[in-house]
């Protein structure tokens, strides 16, 4: 039995049915082929499916599309037009990304750290990707990455490193 | 040449990630397509007594199920191993059926039983729930040691006492006669445990058969789709290899654990063509958990013999390998000739001996993980090495340093011969070791870790000083010792009309930045952009052939595959050149992209050149036209990066808790082509080494079953858990291939483990422990700081 | 990772919820963030018929002060709670236990009310909300009634809670002037839930402890109050020796829970390290 919803995902608005149980990142991915959100694991655990909902970070594994109705969801396809977002810049610039697959969700998560606390330390940083497994980089250059755009959406001089 | 080798560029890759546009397995949506769910056996070890699949078949919406037996009456078998490891005495490895579906036992919890397939992922799930299966569960064995003692149960009826082989190498009546001489001997038993590879993107697989051309279509999470497509093709389907296309898109890392042929790559092409609709599976991270191979479980007992002043004399090493339920495809050559050849390590021991036991238990399959045998080689010589430095109250840099073998190019000096079948290429250590000692401040660190001690505070610091053999591998060589597979890569360069260049290579790219690697090396040899050099990977239809992505080798390689074609074309473009600037080609020269009569302004571009090669109207005579080159690159040896790792740890009294404080890598990868790529590559190699050493390992219970199957359970490494890492390189060249480059994929992970060991029994050296089992978990420590009443 | 089937129900108000709690009985679970349902749901070890979803109930969703109490809609998500500057202001362990659950993509979205209606024994939560002798609001077909902290959790998974029940609110007393409070915890290193969770409020007149509360989460089936680390500081002056003394009777007499990451006696051990730090914490 299907239930009705409207939500806006990137900006466009969708009013779909959706059967109770499906949860967000399917209905990203399969209904809305939104492929860039990525499912990890089936525990709520890895953060590879995190997206903004509200602006808020969460993980679209762990809601209904449901719960959805009347938000506004933005993925890693809507975060900037033309991928220039200072943390997709940030993680090209500092090679924080091997494989790519925990990528999505380590940069909406970060997306939200910065929304909160600008100018974060290592250690805020760090804290604040608790929720997001990277299996690939160590982190080392994933911090980097997010005191780089840190640093840029805050005007100060990135170095092209 | 240009200045591109050598320099930071940034991933042409990475644009797809970070906006969301990468193309993975499970992203893939085919037309018609239908979902396949496996029902597993929650049990480790039990008997199928029946199945009922009626009520599953008849629910709407569901295609068709399948059995063990379905899959049997059609004719196939398994899936099989790749690598022959037989007896001592001569017998035949044994290598027991790998079902695609289990028949009548199930072996390990996760073996699979029954196939369901349906219209939608959810009516898959929802009708496996109707699927009626009767099991007698078994008595189980999951330690490789307990597992080769009589009276315990068997996984196969036919291998007695849980063996597939047994294995030496070494010169034993030598060890023994050093042992007997020794001055010292320090023995370790251990266990380097089972750890659990977690690739981000779980396993995928789409079956797709198309009646109308008899073609089939596999995409799959592969680190190496050549080799899936002969393994599937010759040896489980038995299908025209011709007719079959495997696809490799992006794959969300591998680890080692995405090189294997793995069951459900075959059950969706055989599905497919028994159904003639696409079939996707898509691992769900439980299911992760116990069907992707795992990694190292190694028993071991080792010792080292010293002589009075302290030069090691020999080595021995017993170790009982788990090889999980069945043989996964390179399992047999991982604690053998991957790890034994490895005990040389980077000192002149002159008596080695090691003996292995391949043993199967009732667990999931264990196989390469990165670094594949090196990292238990590296963690057995460096953990003897500290406790021996304990136990003669000599400083561990300096008993290292004195056992070091003397440095050699493999040009003007020999590659040094070891007494484990290996030649090492080239190698320089004492340089290295120093530099991550100035790096750490060693003696300073030595004064700081004293004031600590004096204040109740317990800082550690550990060493490792490791090396690998990489670039896997000369052909010749390990088809001697029991391959089933040649271990070349393949590489295709086409030059396009407008100079723009195509590059097919067989080494597939999961993280490793390939796209841009390559793109570097071949734009720095013809004088061309990066950003005009396209890098295609992955397809079997579009790569001619691959031996794919695992051991360090890409770039070793794969990389020279693709120097050996670029060559080609210069060679052929030098004969173009010449007729067009009507010179001799002995007159010319090639350099930033075009060609110069020397000592002439005389030149022309290679983009004319190329444009001339297909427009080849003024053409030299006989010449045929076009611009596009094969070439197949069969190493002439392995490639040894080596490195030193130092790692400083403070250890919380009150809980045991161990925190890195700093992670220093000063590693040798030979020549690098981009040193940002390389960093990323030691960086998140380091992390899983530490992650080994502090968190990770798979729990068995008695019964079999695996205890953290998630990530509530199973500690993986977050970004807490890690300082900056602080690394550096000295650069030691390999001499046997073009690029001088050995490998960086694995070194990260080979020599952090046991640094990060050593650092905590430095930091516990004052309560008298030297040794403790990995990971290094806070109740392990805090237990064993109260063990002897000293705090 | 596929939930049952259910039919998902979303009440305008606690009544309608209450109505609809009433119709489906068993076979009806609430969610509120879903934080502590969903992966259950997911893992098919939970599979209600009803899914009644109250987090849109806007009057449930609210941190405000009311004569002495801290009033705390069932539905405020954690990051609502650690974020507010009343709960900082008025009692730190509250925010500090709300910033220590989980990641902040789970404090965006779960809530207090879901969380100790689900009664974790390993969730963060329920140690402050015993230190802080926290009243739990309950509505029933009956009409409301109000569960002392102390009597609310009950055993692995379990409440005092019936079926027919809604969490409403958490009213928390707003502690005297002179008290201190902290919330500490050692997380589990997977999951980052509290192996050993302990919140500590001290009040304090003439340098003494004139008040203890002290309480610990992770360490037994049920989150409990410990009354020995309660007694021994009281009364005492705040210094080192007095902290040791006290924590030292930590976790006695208890069930203590065993796992692969902590054995009983090492997490009775953390449990004393964990009531030595919070009572530092709280003492400065």
């Amino acid at each position: 039995m299907g239930i009705p919803i409207n939500v806006k995902v990137n900006g466009k608005e969708y009013s779909q049915e959706v059967e109770p149980r499906q949860l967000l990142v399917d209905f990203l991915r399969e209904t809305l082929r939104l492929t860039g959100t990525h499912v990890g694991c089936d525990t709520s655990g890895c953060g590879a499916c995190t997206i903004l909902v509200d602006g808020n970070a969460v993980k679209s594994c762990t809601l209904l599309a449901v719960q959805v109705d009347g938000a506004e969801v933005t993925t890693i396809e809507g975060l900037s037009k033309n991928g220039d977002h200072p943390l997709q810049e940030g993680f090209k610039e500092e090679h924080g990304l091997q494989c790519g697959y925990c990528t999505p969700g380590m940069i909406m998560a970060a997306a939200d750290l910065l929304t909160n606390n600008p100018n974060p330390s290592e250690q805020e940083i760090r804290h604040a990707l608790e929720g997001n497994i990277c299996r690939c980089t160590g982190y080392h250059n994933i911090v980097k990455s997010i005191q780089y755009a840190a640093d840029k959406m805050q005007g100060k001089e990135v170095s092209h490193g | 040449m240009g200045s591109i080798i050598g320099s930071s560029v940034k991933r042409v890759e990475d644009k797809r990630f970070i906006t969301g546009k990468g193309n993975y397995t499970d992203d893939i949506q085919l037309q018609g397509m239908t979902y396949a769910y496996i029902i597993r056996s929650p049990f480790a070890h039990a008997k199928i007594l029946s199945i009922n699949t009626e009520e599953a078949k008849n629910a709407e919406g569901v295609v068709a199920v399948f059995t063990g037996k379905d899959i049997a009456d059609s004719g196939v078998g398994g899936v099989p191993c790749g690598w022959q490891v037989n007896f001592r005495n001569g017998d035949t490895m044994k290598e027991p059926l790998h079902p695609l579906l289990v028949v009548n036992k199930a072996r390990h919890q996760g073996d699979g039983v029954v196939m369901v397939i349906a219209e939608t992922k959810e009516i898959a799930k929802d009708a496996a729930e109707l699927v009626e299966i009767e099991y007698e569960e078994l008595p189980a064995v999951t330690d490789a040691k307990q597992a080769m003692e009589a009276g315990q149960p068997l996984v196969h009826d036919d291998c007695p006492n849980n063996l597939s082989f047994d294995w030496e190498l070494g010169d034993k009546a030598a060890t023994d006669a050093a042992f007997a001489n020794a001055h010292h001997v320090t023995t370790l038993e251990f266990t380097n445990q089972r750890v659990i590879p977690n690739a981000m993107e779980p396993r995928s697989a789409i079956g797709h058969f198309e009646p109308a051309t008899d073609k089939y279509t596999l995409y799959t999470t592969s680190q190496n789709p050549h080799l899936t497509r002969l393994l599937l093709s010759a040896f489980v389907l038995g299908l025209p290899e011709h007719k079959v296309r495997v696809v490799a898109p992006d794959v969300g890392g591998g680890f080692g654990s995405k090189i294997f042929h793995y069951a459900e790559e075959a059950l969706v092409i055989w599905a497919s063509k028994a159904l003639g609709v696409p079939i996707k599976w898509t691992a769900e991270r439980s299911e992760s958990f116990v069907t992707d191979a795992h990694g190292r479980d190694h028993v071991s007992k080792s010792e080292m013999a010293f002589d009075a002043d302290g030069k090691m004399i020999g080595l021995r090493s017993s170790t009982a390998a788990n090889m999980g339920a069945y043989l996964s495809t390179f399992a047999p050559a991982v604690p053998t000739y991957l790890h034994g050849t490895l005990l040389q390590g980077l000192y002149t021991t002159p008596a080695i001996y090691i003996e292995v036991y391949g043993v199967f238990t009732n667990t999931t399959a264990v196989d390469a993980y990165r670094g594949a045998g090196r990292p238990e080689a590296t963690y057995l010589l460096e953990r003897l090495i500290d406790k021996a430095a304990l136990e003669m109250n000599m400083d561990p840099a300096e008993l290292r340093i004195k056992n070091l073998i003397p440095p050699f190019d493999g040009v003007n000096q020999p590659g040094y011969e070891t007494k484990v079948a290996l030649t090492y290429d080239s190698g320089n250590y004492e340089p290295t070791i120093r530099r991550a000692m100035e790096m750490v401040g060693y003696e300073d660190f030595r004064k700081e870790q004293k004031e600590a001690r004096e204040n109740g505070k317990y800082l550690g610091i550990g060493f490792s000083a490791y090396i690998e053999a990489c670039g896997i591998a000369p052909s010749a060589v390990v088809g001697a010792l029991g391959a089933r597979a040649g271990l070349f890569e393949s590489a295709q360069v086409r030059i396009q009309p407008t100079g723009k260049v195509s590059v097919y290579v067989g080494s597939h790219s999961h993280g490793q930045g390939h796209e841009t690697t390559f793109a570097q090396i071949v734009a720095d040899k013809l004088g061309v952009g990066v950003e005009d050099v396209e890098i295609v990977h992955g397809d079997s239809e579009a790569v001619a052939f691959g031996m794919g992505t695992y051991g360090s080798r890409s770039l070793a390689v794969g990389g020279s595959a693709i120097v050996k074609s670029v060559e080609k074309v210069l060679e052929k473009g030098a004969k173009i050149a010449a007729h067009k600037l009507e010179a001799s080609e002995d007159d010319l020269e090639f350099a930033n992209g075009q060609w110069t009569v020397k000592g002439t302004d005389k030149s022309i571009g290679f983009g004319d050149v190329a444009l001339t090669a297909y427009v080849p109207h003024d053409y030299p005579q006989g010449l045929e036209p076009g611009l596009d080159f094969s070439s197949f690159y069969d190493p002439a040896n392995f490639t040894y990066p080596y490195g030193c790792h130092i790692c400083v740890v403070e250890i919380d009294p009150d809980t045991g808790k161990v925190e890195v404080k700093r992670f220093i890598a000063c590693d040798d990868v030979g020549n690098v082509i981009n040193p940002m790529i390389v960093d990323g590559q030691i960086h998140g190699g380091l992390a899983q080494g530490i992650g080994q050493a502090l968190l990770e390992g798979a729990i068995y219970d008695e019964s079999g079953q695996l205890l953290n199957a998630s990530y509530m359970d199973y500690a993986m490494p977050r970004a807490d858990d890690f300082p900056m890492f602080e690394t550096d390189r000295t650069v030691t060249p390999c001499p046997h291939n073009p690029l001088g480059v050995k490998g960086a994929g694995e070194a990260g992970c080979i020599g952090s483990t046991p640094a990060v060991v050593n650092a905590v029994m430095d930091a516990l050296s004052p309560f008298g422990i030297k040794d403790l089992e990995m990971p290094l978990t806070p109740e392990r420590v805090w237990r064993a700081m109260h063990s002897n009443g000293s705090n | 990772m596929i939930p049952s089937s259910f039919e998902y129900h979303r009440p305008a108000s606690v009544s309608e919820a209450l109505q609809l709690l009433q119709q489906y009985g068993e076979e009806a679970k609430i969610m509120s963030g879903g934080h502590s349902l969903l992966p259950s749901l997911k893992l098919r070890l939970s599979e209600p018929g009803h899914l009644i979803d109250i987090s849109r109930i806007s009057d449930l969703s609210y941190i405000r002060e009311e004569g002495g109490v801290i009033a705390i809609g069932a539905c405020s998500t954690h990051n609502a709670i650690g974020k507010s500057a009343l709960v900082q202001e008025k009692i730190p362990m509250i925010s500090q236990a709300a910033l220590a659950i989980g990641d902040v993509q789970v404090r965006n979205r779960g809530t207090l009310g879901g969380s100790i209606a689900h009664a974790d024994p390993a969730a963060d939560w329920p140690a402050s909300i015993l230190a802080s002798e926290a009243e739990i609001v309950v509505a029933g077909a009956n009409g409301t009634r109000n569960i002392a902290a102390g009597d609310f959790f009950t055993g692995i998974f379990m409440t005092a809670l019936e079926e027919n029940e809604i969490i409403t609110e958490i009213r928390i007393p707003i502690p005297p002037a002179n008290t201190h409070s902290a919330y500490l915890k050692f997380p589990q290193p997977a999951s980052r839930f509290a192996l050993v969770g302990c919140a500590v409020m001290i009040t304090r007149s003439n340098g003494s402890v004139e008040r203890a509360r002290v309480a610990f989460t992770g360490v037994s089936p049920s989150a409990f109050r410990d009354n020995a680390v309660e007694e021994a500081i009281t009364g005492q002056a705040v210094n080192a020796d007095s902290i040791k003394a006290a924590a030292d009777k930590a976790a006695e007499g208890v069930d203590i829970m065993s796992d692969h990451y902590a054995s009983q006696d090492y997490r009775k051990h953390l449990a004393k390290v964990y009531a030595k730090r919070a009572l530092m914490a709280a003492s400065n």
